[in-house]
């Protein structure tokens, strides 16, 4: 019982980092992916290229490594020498990571879109930006909830990786009163932490599927 | 004169479409345009509608040249389309379909915008099917949504795109006399067709697209 007095209150301390970086980066990183896709699908060869570099190192290379990067890294980067504080890190790291995927998925969301949506726009004499927002995308997002939400789940436990800068999520909060008592149960506790997340998660975009099941 | 259609050509990088086509169409009339699959037709149609650059000559409506018009707002209120599928917008409503036009160009006041959608929902005989979506209705009904909706903005020109291709023969009268009663209203109509059938019932004039070239054909009265 000792073991839970210590590990609950950690947990909870560390649920705010968790569900801290969770929440941060679905709310940035969900509207910059729309950016993004758009800026992907950009006629501009200079602007779909640089979107497309971003998109491809953000994806090629692990969080983990771009986390040390952006919190280690700058510091050596001759001219700037800034560094960002350990939540400032992590904050733009994920946000960075999570708007390519994203992005890729919105991209794709928006290229199954039957161009007869945008000529039947245009002919009423809608403009661009707005097809875009009233026509097209609650169209996208009904196609890409199930990838989206697949995204999001991974989401939660990648926030695991924040360990590495320091900070003390859930999984740190185990893994500090599993060593104080050489035990394997806090693990176990957080499996099912992260379980009732994902529960929660799961039945949350289910029912945002439903919302949109109103037409075909 | 509604449509004035002066030697206008289209191709598509080496490949002509057609070339120096002119023809026009008077308020109220009803101009059908057949031809052979490929002969060009729908491309004439996304021309006329601004959907395709023309390559050269004039598409006067209403005394403007909407070929050197880059803004749809004022294209969409001269000429309108009813694509062969359609093209509603499946996630809203039909009464949404209807409004969301005009409400976005601001066409009216909102009560005058519901109270035209509710008089074409009547014309159209699509009452009771308001608050359906698009998936929900017949070919027949889509169809019917398509030419209200395009003819909430009032445009002086509608298009047709081979409008009876998904609809049986019963469905394709309805339609017809909706057509007719849109041209007695004064709307110049031009429909691209290959059924031969509905041409004979519903064209005043006809025109025959061939290797690029528009030759008028009958001259009913």
């Amino acid at each position: 019982m000792k073991i839970f007095e210590m590990l609950i209150p950690m947990t909870i301390e560390g649920l705010k980092v968790t569900l801290g970086v969770f929440a941060v980066t679905l709310i940035f990183s969900l509207p910059l992916a729309v950016i993004v896709a758009l800026l992907r699908r950009s006629k501009n060869k200079l602007i779909s290229g640089i979107t497309a570099g971003y998109i491809y190192v953000m994806r090629g290379t692990p969080l983990l490594l771009q986390l040390m990067f952006i919190f280690f890294g700058f510091h050596f980067v001759p001219l700037i020498g800034y560094s960002f504080s350990r939540f400032q890190a992590i904050y733009i790291a994920f946000i960075l990571n999570y708007t390519a995927y994203f992005a890729e998925i919105f991209r794709a969301g928006i290229n199954a879109i039957d161009v007869g949506q945008y000529e039947g726009a245009t002919v009423l004499g809608m403009s661009k930006s707005y097809t875009f927002l009233k026509i097209i995308l609650p169209q996208v997002i009904k196609t890409v909830v199930p990838a989206v939400g697949n995204e999001v789940i991974t989401l939660v436990k990648d926030t695991s990786l924040v360990y590495i800068l320091g900070a003390s999520d859930i999984l740190k909060a185990a893994k500090s009163v599993s060593n104080v008592y050489s035990a394997f149960s806090p693990y176990i506790f957080i499996a099912f932490v992260y379980l009732f997340i994902v529960a929660v998660l799961t039945k949350a975009l289910s029912m945002i599927e439903n919302k949109y099941n109103y037409y075909r | 004169m509604s449509v004035y259609v002066d030697s206008i050509s289209k191709s598509f990088d080496s490949t002509k479409v057609f070339e120096n086509v002119s023809f026009e169409v008077n308020p109220g009339e009803i101009v059908c345009i057949k031809g052979k699959s490929g002969e060009g037709k729908t491309t004439l149609l996304r021309c006329l509608n601004n959907l395709e650059q023309i390559d050269g000559g004039k598409i006067i409506i209403d005394g403007v040249d909407i070929s050197k018009e880059k803004d749809y707002r004022i294209i969409g209120q001269m000429i309108g389309m009813v694509f062969q599928s359609f093209n509603l917008f499946p996630h809203l409503s039909v009464m949404e379909n209807l409004l969301i036009a005009p409400m976005y160009l601001k066409k009216d006041n909102e009560d005058k915008i519901r109270l035209r959608a509710m008089e074409l929902i009547k014309t159209l005989e699509i009452e009771g099917k308001e608050n359906m979506y698009p998936y929900q209705l017949s070919g027949g009904q889509k169809q019917r949504v398509a030419i209200a909706r395009a003819c909430m903005l009032n445009p002086t020109v509608l298009c047709f795109d081979e409008p009876t291709s998904a609809l049986d023969n019963e469905t394709t009268k309805q339609i017809g006399k909706v057509i007719r009663r849109l041209a007695n209203e004064g709307m110049a109509i031009i429909i691209v067709t290959h059924d031969e059938a509905f041409v004979d019932e519903i064209g005043e004039r006809v025109l025959t697209m061939k290797n690029g070239n528009l030759k008028e054909e009958i001259l009913k009265f």
